[in-house]
C-alpha cells in the first residue's frame, strides 16, 4: 500500500508541474520561485542538521567494529575493520563512502527443507546502490554543462567518456541506462521479498519512485520528446546568476524534470536521504577504537553530590547506638 | 569528542562546492543571454519548421545518415513537399556556410561534441588551405 501511496505522490507531483506549466502558465513560479525556495531549504535545513549533529555530545568511542582490535603485537590487528589510528579511521571511512563496504557485508536468511536456516551472501543490494549512487554523481557532474558557462574541460570530458558508445544522436549516455536499471532493480527488492516489502515505508519507495521520475522525465527529453537545452541552459544560468528567466521555448516536460529535483532538494534535509552527510558524522564509524589505549574522560562530567556511608553514620551516629546497632566508627 | 571544527570546516567545504557554479559564472562574467547565430541570408526557409530544427536536427541527421549508408536514398520529401539532397555538406553546409558562427556557437554553448567532424569537414577550412 505505502509503495502505492507514493508512486501516487510522484504522480500528482509530475501532474502539477506538467499543467502547473502547460494549462495555467505557471512558468515563474516552477522556473523560478520554487528552484530558488527549494535550493534556500536545501542548504539551510542540510546546513541546521549537520551543525545540530556537530553539537550533540559524544564524549566516548563507540566505533561499532568488525574486526580484531589492537592488542598484542603477535595478534594481527584489522587494520581498516577496526582501526586504532586516525588514518586507519579515514581508511575505514573511505571504503564506507567510496565503496559501501557494510553493504558489501550484506547477508541473506533463508529457510530450508529440514527445516533449516541458512545464511548466505547477497551483494545484489550492494551493487545496486553502488551503481546508483556512481551514475547519479556523474550524471549530476554532467549536468554543470547547464550551469556554467564556459563549460569547464572536465565536464565535456565527463560526457566524452559517458557517451563513449556513440549510439545514435544525441548520443546515449551509459550512466542514463545505469541508474534507470539500478532504481528498478532498488525497487524491484523492495517490492519482491514479502519481508522487506513488510518493513518498507512510504519514505522508502517516495525517494525511489522520486528519483526514478527525475531519471525518466530526463531520459524522456534527451532520447524521446526532445528539448530545446539552448534555452533550458539560458533558464540555468539565469537561476544560478540571480537573474531569472524563462524562455518560450522551453517546454513543460523540462518543468516535471525541474519541479522533481527542486522537491528532491527541498525534501533532502527531512528524510532518511540524509544518510550522506550523516555517515561522515556517525560515531560508529568514525572514531578510533582505542578505548584501551587512551583513557577517554567525558569532558561534560561535572561533580555529583554523594551522601557516603561514613557521612550517614555521622548524622544518625546517636539514634543507631541508641538502638543498640553495631557501628563502624564509635 | 571535539570535531567540530573539523565537522564545520567540512560544511563549509561542502556548500562552496555545491554552489561552485554561481562562484565560476561571478568569475567568468556569464550573463544568462544565450549565443547569437550567424543566420544564413541566401534562403529563407529550412527544410523543417526552426522549433523542430532547434531540438530534432541531430535526429534528422542521423535518419538521413543511415538513409543514404545503408539505403542509398538520397532524397529527403520535407513536410512542405519539397525535396531536399540529404547531404551536410552539400544540403545543410550550402546555406549555413559558417561552422564556427552557427554550429558550433549553440554547441560549444551546450557543451555538445557531435561526432558529425570526425568524417565531414568544415568547408570554411578546405577553401582557406587552398587559397
Amino acid at each position: 500500500m505505502s509503495a502505492l501511496y507514493s508512486l501516487l505522490t510522484v504522480l500528482v507531483l509530475i501532474l502539477l508541474a506538467y499543467f502547473g506549466v502547460a494549462a495555467a502558465h505557471l512558468g515563474v513560479l516552477f522556473g523560478t520561485v520554487i528552484p530558488f525556495a527549494a535550493i534556500a531549504v536545501f542548504l539551510a535545513g542540510l546546513a541546521y542538521r549537520v551543525v545540530k549533529w556537530a553539537n550533540t555530545p559524544v564524549p566516548f568511542r563507540i566505533p561499532s567494529t568488525c574486526g580484531q582490535q589492537k592488542s598484542l603485537p603477535w595478534i594481527k590487528q584489522g587494520r581498516l575493520e577496526s582501526p586504532s589510528s586516525t588514518l586507519g579511521v579515514m581508511g575505514r571511512m573511505a571504503l564506507e563512502v567510496l565503496l559501501f563496504r557494510s553493504l558489501f557485508r550484506n547477508t541473506k536468511a533463508e529457510l530450508r527443507d529440514g527445516p533449516r536456516l541458512v545464511y548466505g551472501e547477497n551483494k545484489w543490494l550492494w551493487l545496486g546502490a553502488l551503481a546508483f549512487h556512481w551514475t547519479f554523481l556523474v550524471i549530476f557532474l554532467r549536468h554543470l554543462r547547464f550551469f556554467m558557462e564556459p563549460v569547464p574541460r572536465l565536464v565535456n570530458l565527463l560526457a566524452d567518456v559517458d557517451g563513449f558508445f556513440q549510439v545514435g544522436a544525441p548520443v546515449l549516455y551509459v550512466t542514463d541506462l545505469v541508474i534507470l536499471a539500478a532504481l528498478l532493480y532498488l525497487l524491484f527488492r523492495r517490492l519482491r521479498d514479502p519481508q522487506i516489502r513488510y518493513l518498507s515505508l512510504f519514505t522508502d519507495y517516495f525517494a525511489l519512485f522520486l528519483l526514478l521520475g527525475l531519471a525518466g522525465s530526463g531520459v524522456l527529453m534527451r532520447y524521446f520528446t526532445r528539448a530545446d537545452i539552448v534555452a533550458i541552459k539560458e533558464l540555468a544560468i539565469g537561476l544560478v546568476t540571480f537573474s531569472p528567466v524563462i524562455p518560450k521555448e522551453v517546454g513543460p516536460l523540462f518543468f516535471v524534470h525541474l519541479f522533481l529535483l527542486c522537491v528532491l532538494l527541498a525534501y533532502f534535509p527531512f528524510s532518511k536521504l540524509m544518510h550522506a552527510p550523516g555517515v561522515f558524522l556517525s560515531p560508529t564509524r568514525n572514531l578510533a577504537n582505542n578505548n584501551r589505549m587512551k583513557r577517554h574522560v567525558n569532558p561534560w562530567d561535572y561533580p555529583v553530590k554523594v551522601h557516603t556511608y561514613a557521612e550517614w553514620e555521622e548524622e544518625f551516629h546517636d539514634k543507631i547506638k541508641a538502638a543498640g546497632l553495631p557501628l563502624d566508627r564509635e | 569528542m571535539r570535531d567540530r571544527g573539523l565537522i564545520f570546516t567540512g560544511l563549509v567545504l561542502f556548500l562552496g562546492l555545491i554552489t561552485f557554479p554561481v562562484w565560476y559564472n561571478l568569475a567568468s562574467g556569464t550573463s544568462s543571454k544565450p549565443p547569437e547565430l550567424k543566420l544564413p541570408t541566401t534562403e529563407k526557409q529550412c527544410v523543417a519548421p526552426t522549433e523542430t530544427m532547434r531540438m530534432s536536427h541531430m535526429e534528422m541527421l542521423i535518419t538521413w545518415r543511415d538513409q543514404v549508408v545503408r539505403q542509398n536514398d538520397r532524397t529527403y520529401v520535407a513536410a512542405d513537399g519539397k525535396r531536399y539532397d540529404m547531404s551536410l555538406t552539400n544540403t545543410c553546409l550550402k546555406c549555413h556556410d559558417n561552422k564556427a558562427e552557427f554550429c558550433d556557437k549553440c554547441h560549444d554553448y551546450a557543451g555538445v561534441k557531435p561526432y558529425c567532424w570526425d568524417c565531414h569537414i568544415d568547408p570554411k577550412l578546405v577553401q582557406r588551405s587552398k587559397g
